[in-house]
């Protein structure tokens, strides 16, 4: 299976999303500028700042020549998983629901967060079971999840009270209603090696598409 | 364009600065928000309308309003 991830101006978690799909899939680099996803089996759209979060994360990247491949393939059933940045990109793209503003402290926020797993039924939970708690971490500074989202659409959620960004309802991941596409606010690139990241919890999420394909 | 919070969305952004303005001595101050002027020059502005909806706002958390 091949796994592309794209690569925008100011997108900085590229790197680890590659040898995180490396660890179950072959991971493809994609170039924003270029239309072709050449021929991949899914897709990431990692974390960063990408176009420098002008005017608003994730507003401008969602125009970018590899967007418009990735939402014509997504809504044909490609699996897309936006993380952090890719997950404000997904949204401003329409392909998922709501909008993520900036924290309620208004404070860049660092820290390992505990999830709970809402649905396994989609393209990038199906490797975990309703319930399953994830550890991995969290780090952005507009992450706090606003809009009217079905509850069948809600993927994850945050173990905390209070909730770390203000996030609605403690989600922290939604899908679309194909349940092919997801975004989720903090990183499972960052949590798949014991050594560094201080759990292995966020390979499912890469093992779930994988699994997908099966 | 002026685009600001929808009415009932936190604005954390006008809330400190609501909280602010009482430490420098100001008094009476309330329902303060923080949103943002786009200024352009554009031949046909029958685009403008268009162009908060699908950029320059997200008309699911900002409401916009073309000044002429």
């Amino acid at each position: 299976m091949r796994v592309g991830v794209i690569t925008f101006p100011g997108t900085c978690d590229d790197v680890d999303a590659r040898l995180a799909v490396g660890k179950v899939a072959e991971p493809v680099a994609l170039w924003h500028g270029d239309a072709d996803l050449q021929g991949v089996d899914a897709v990431v759209v990692p974390g960063g700042f990408s176009y420098g979060d002008y005017l608003r994360a994730g507003a401008i990247a969602r125009f970018a020549p590899a967007m418009a491949s990735v939402i014509e393939a997504a809504r044909e059933g490609l699996p897309v998983l936006g993380i952090c940045n890719g997950f404000q990109i997904l949204c401003e793209a329409g392909l998922l629901p709501g909008a993520l503003l900036p924290n309620t402290s208004l404070r860049f926020a660092c820290r390992q967060v505990e999830l709970e797993v809402v649905r396994d039924d989609t393209a990038w939970t199906r490797a975990c079971a309703v319930g399953d708690r994830l550890s991995i971490p969290a780090k952005h500074t507009t992450g706090r999840f606003t809009g009217e989202v079905p509850e069948e659409q809600v993927v994850l959620r945050y173990v905390h009270d209070p909730v770390p960004n203000g996030s609605q309802d403690a989600i922290a991941g939604v899908c679309n209603e194909a349940r092919n596409v997801v975004g989720l606010m903090p990183h499972p690139e960052h949590a798949v090696d014991l050594l560094t990241g201080g759990s292995e919890d966020g390979l499912r999420i890469f093992e779930s598409v994988a699994l997908a394909r099966v | 364009m002026l685009i600001r919070p929808k009415a009932g969305i936190l604005d954390p952004q006008g809330k400190a600065v609501e909280r602010a303005l009482p430490a420098l001595g100001f008094t009476g101050v309330s329902n303060v928000h923080v949103g943002r002027l786009v200024e352009l020059d554009v031949e046909d502005p029958s685009q403008l309308d268009r162009m908060c909806r699908e950029l320059l706002a997200n008309p699911l958390v900002e409401d916009y309003e073309v000044l002429a």
